[in-house]
């Protein structure tokens, strides 16, 4: 009997063993829902407008380690009225925050070009924050021919 | 690694009021913490997480930089010239060294 019980424990054990081996290196890649989630951490259940953002990445990508993004959030930028922030999450990279960029109205303009690595074909996605607490939220698919998260 | 090294291109001169457009660049490897070594080891984490843009002591403008940055982080912003003085930007690395670089500017 014992045997048997320990034989069955066995069998449990090599089963979700096989399953993690199966699912773990999906783990390796965020998901949308864990970028959603992410922001809902950080805006709630604020109303997230459309417009006022320009995302600019390339449609296609041929180098997954060097991707371009310029991101430019129409405000005036006066002290009165400027963007606060902007997040840009890759969605389905290892770890989807990308960069948070912080203005001031003494910049003037809230837009800023960095260039970033992307695991695979994904979506881009881009939240400002204003200072009168309004969201706004945008996105934009990138092709990647060669992933750069290699190793 | 080489100690890395900030090069910034700012204008030296602006009218007032003009908003002026800075590139900055810094040579880092950006170690992601994703990667592994040939014998299978997850290479640690080691990026500069942090760039601060400041006029006449000011910050105006920062970058949280995540691993999912390029290596040699390159990053472009804005700045609206209303007096003379000097900037000084600065990158935070993971391993608490701060590497910094500043320009000056006219105004009028």
């Amino acid at each position: 009997m014992q045997t048997q019980a320990s034989k069955r424990q066995f069998l449990r054990t090599a089963g979700i063993a096989a399953v993690a081996a199966i699912i773990a290196p999906r783990l390796a890649g965020a998901s949308p829902a864990e970028v959603a989630a992410e922001i809902k951490k950080l805006y709630g259940d604020k109303k997230m407008e459309s417009g006022r953002i320009k995302l600019d990445v390339p449609q296609i990508a041929e180098n997954g380690l060097v991707v371009p993004i310029n991101v430019e959030v129409e405000s005036p930028m006066t002290s009165a009225d400027f963007v606060k922030s902007v997040h840009v999450y890759a969605e389905k990279n290892p770890l989807p925050a990308v960069v948070s960029y912080k203005f001031t109205p003494e910049a003037g303009k809230a837009a800023a070009s960095t260039r970033m690595r992307l695991a695979e074909t994904q979506d881009i996605v881009v939240v400002a924050e204003m200072s009168n607490g309004q969201i706004f939220s945008t996105r934009a698919e990138v092709k990647v021919t060669i992933g750069g998260c290699g190793g | 690694m080489a100690n890395p090294v900030p090069r910034v291109r700012a204008p030296n001169k602006a009218k007032v009021g003009e908003i002026i457009e800075i590139k900055s660049l810094i040579s880092h490897e950006m170690e992601s913490g994703q990667r592994r070594d040939s014998s299978g080891k997850v290479v640690p984490r080691k990026i500069i997480n942090k760039f601060t843009a400041s006029f006449n002591g000011k910050t105006f403008f920062e970058a949280d930089w995540q691993p999912s940055i390029s290596a040699n982080p390159y990053q472009s912003f804005f700045f609206k010239a209303t007096e003379s003085g000097e900037f000084k930007f600065a990158w935070k690395d993971d391993d608490g060294s701060e590497y910094s670089s500043t320009a000056k500017i006219a105004v009028g």
